[in-house]
């Protein structure tokens, strides 16, 4: 199996710590891993992105080819969007639909909302409204891992194990509220 | 034990456990994760090994050289460009040679994710005539760490490890499995006198290191890390490729891991020219996939013994300038990019910017309201977050060149007649390389406004000590700034006015000036407090 994943959002936004979920989750599965991200600008409100490759057999390229991403998963419906060349025909576009409007002439939700509408596979979900609502703002992120769990097609008790593992050090007030983040997104994924 | 680590991660645990006794480095993208590694490490703690900042990559690599001196093993790390920075002592320390082992591990940044240039470190592992290193992936960047340092006190010179983007951020699995070395004991060198370059010891160590050339040759076919892989069938092939460091990821993934055609993998320079030339007698031609410049694609072309065609970035197969990407190696071979959905018309760039409450911001607003009165003035700058201010909104500064330019680029303006020179310049690369240029400046009574925009770290490469922190005064007042002509004022909002008439009257002043706009960098601080935060709770 291999699942080939590409991450965007804005510097700030946090698409590393999905990253770090999936790689926890994976990691002791006894497949390959390989994620490239870019440092340096990121904390600057620029678009980031991050390759997440994984593999029953060995991952060579750090990057991932056009035209062959499983999942696009984004915190930004905009960035969702930007790395599109790179989506296989049946790859999925898990974004959530709150806007970062910080340059000129942005578009419209409308018009975004529409945009990736045209695309086969996209769940758009408002992580923000989801989070507040459930008295969990600081878990959006998680929000967004649990509406794109099926399409990783990874074990859903998996992400809960890593989720627990990570988040360990800071208490299981923050681990539960991480686990129920998971599945308010898979809920909502639709 | 497998850890989930960057490629600088592997190198810096490569380095602490092959018994470095110290690290020496300044930040930068995308080396910074290399020192930070080791600063956070608790193994490198207990082993008291030494991993502060230093003030620039030549502070770094003459004090790894004194490391080195006394028998001991150190690292030192830098960006590409850093290396131009100590270029003096990296070349010179080819010609004292190494008594304890050195690498110096330079990460280079081919299509400039946050660079000025896309130079090949590789070039200057031949031009100091000392053996370089390229790993092809997170493994063996970790490996390669022991093998180095013990290559370098084999053949007593320092070696370069080469790195690019891809690799130190990329993340895999590494397999871990050995206690750290222990660290050298202090030995004096055996052959003292190599380390005084006079001419006549210069003289004789040139001639020592040129006719060792040929050894590192040798230990470069030799090498584990160097193999030409040949399909089992045999025989003769219309093409063969020369890989490069992560250059064989892309061809394996083309590929799909099935490739039906010799390979050269190279992870260790000098290059060999044995496997290269046996290559060459197997093949009709020779694609060259390198990471970077064409170095390996010049140094082949017309010296192999038998016919063969030389194809790479120099002819065009290969993408002139840039890194290598999954889809580019697959059109230098012809075979289908899969791109099926192209990139919507909807999507606008989006640069990265000035954070809100950045301190930057305050003395860019300042200064292009002040500047408006001033029809030819011009705002050199530097490196660092501060040179953002060349994009909208701001656009102020008319330049970036290299750490420290913008104080004596605007005294060389001055000294032609410009008026007002201004030179916008951070804490940190003011003591990396700006303060000989302002002792200049001084010297000559230039008639420059300098402004340090002090937000008291290294904030573009995440927010490292910055080497004057509470010191950047008396530094000023030290090379002779007139007291008077030092201002330190607090960059916000509600001090617009104040920031406006103190740029405004030093501009006036008819010689040096240092103001210092000084508030904690936005990122900084909000990291502390979030500390602070989470240690009470």
């Amino acid at each position: 199996m291999k699942i080939d994943i590409i991450l965007a959002g804005v510097g700030g936004q946090g698409i590393l710590s999905i990253a770090t979920i999936i790689g926890e989750a994976v990691m002791n599965e006894g497949l390959y891993i390989k994620q490239a991200e870019i440092h340096g600008m990121s904390q600057r409100g620029g678009s980031v992105e991050s390759s997440l490759r994984i593999s029953s057999q060995p991952i060579y390229c750090d990057l991932i080819a056009e035209g062959t991403a499983d999942v696009i998963i984004s915190l930004e419906p905009m960035e969702a969007l930007r790395y599109t060349p790179y989506l296989s025909p049946e790859g999925w576009i898990i974004t959530s639909n709150n806007l970062f409007a910080n340059v000129p002439n942005y578009p419209e939700a409308e018009v975004l909302k529409n945009e990736l509408a045209k695309y086969p596979n996209v769940i758009q979900i408002d992580v923000e409204g989801l989070a507040a609502e459930n008295n969990m703002r600081k878990s959006g992120n998680m929000i967004l891992l649990g509406a794109a769990s099926k399409a990783l097609g990874l074990d859903y008790s998996l992400l809960e194990k890593a989720i627990a593992t990570v988040f360990a050090s800071k208490g299981t007030e923050v681990v539960d509220m991480n686990i129920k983040a998971l599945a308010i997104g898979l809920e909502n994924a639709k | 034990m497998k850890k989930l680590l960057l490629g600088d991660q592997a190198i810096a645990l490569g380095a602490i456990n092959a018994g470095i006794s110290g690290v020496y480095a300044y930040p930068g993208t995308p080396s910074t994760e290399i020192t930070e590694f080791i600063q956070s490490s608790p193994v490198a703690r207990e082993r008291g090994l030494h991993s502060r900042w230093c003030t620039n990559e030549k502070t770094a690599m003459e004090a790894a050289l004194g490391v080195s001196y006394v028998g001991k093993r150190a690292l030192v790390c830098m960006k590409h460009v850093g290396l131009n920075v100590c270029a003096d002592p990296f070349v010179n320390s080819a010609m004292t040679g190494v008594n304890g082992g050195v690498v110096v591990l330079v990460a280079d940044d081919p299509s400039m994710h946050s660079s000025q240039n896309e130079q090949d470190s590789r070039f200057y592992a031949k031009f100091a005539m000392i053996p370089s290193l390229e790993p092809s992936n997170q493994q063996e960047a970790y490996d390669m760490m022991k093998y180095a340092f013990d290559l370098s006190e084999k053949q007593g010179l320092p070696v370069l490890m080469r790195v690019t983007t891809r690799m130190a951020h990329s993340r895999a699995a590494v397999e871990i499995d050995e206690q750290p070395r222990e660290q050298n004991t202090l030995a004096f060198p055996q052959k003292a006198k190599d380390w005084v370059l006079l001419p006549a010891n210069a003289i004789r160590r040139n001639n020592e290191v040129t006719a060792q050339q040929a050894t590192l040759e040798e230990l470069s076919c030799a090498s584990q890390y160097n193999s030409l892989i040949v399909p089992a069938q045999g025989g003769h092939y219309k093409q063969g490729v020369i890989t490069c460091g992560i250059a064989y990821n892309y061809l394996m993934d083309a590929f799909e891991s099935k490739v039906d055609f010799p390979v050269l993998k190279i992870t260790q320079y000098p290059i060999p020219k044995k496997l290269v030339n046996e290559l060459a007698a197997m093949c009709d031609e020779i694609v060259v996939l390198e990471e970077g410049q064409p170095i390996v694609e010049e140094l082949v072309r017309g010296t192999l013994p038998t016919p063969c065609t030389i194809k790479g970035r120099l002819t065009g197969e290969v993408n002139r300038t840039g890194e290598l990407t999954p889809d580019g190696v697959k059109a230098t071979f012809g075979l289908p990019c899969k791109v099926v959905y192209a990139k919507s018309e909807v999507v606008l760039p989006r640069p990265p910017a000035l954070c809100q409450g950045c301190s930057h911001r305050d003395v860019y607003t300042a200064l292009n309201d002040v500047i408006k009165e001033y029809p030819n003035a011009k705002v050199f700058s530097d490196i660092g977050c501060y040179t953002l201010g060349a994009l909208p909104p701001f656009r102020t500064i008319s330049s970036c060149v290299d750490m420290g330019a913008s104080i004596t680029m605007a005294k060389g303006a001055a000294d032609s007649g410009l008026f007002p020179a201004i030179a916008v310049i951070g804490d940190s690369t003011f003591t990396h390389s700006g303060m000989t240029g302002l002792l200049d400046a001084i010297n000559s009574k230039a008639n420059i406004t300098v402004v340090i925009s002090d937000n008291l770290t290294t904030a573009m490469t995440g927010g490292q000590d910055s080497a004057g922190t509470g010191r950047i005064e008396s530094i000023c007042l030290g090379l002779g700034v007139e007291p008077e002509h030092l201002r330190v004022m607090l960059p916000i909002p509600k001090n617009h006015d104040e920031l406006c008439s103190i740029i405004r009257e030093e501009i006036e002043y008819p010689g040096v000036s240092v103001i210092i706009p000084r508030r904690e960098c936005i990122q900084t601080m909000n990291r502390k407090l979030k500390q602070k935060k989470a240690n009470k709770a």
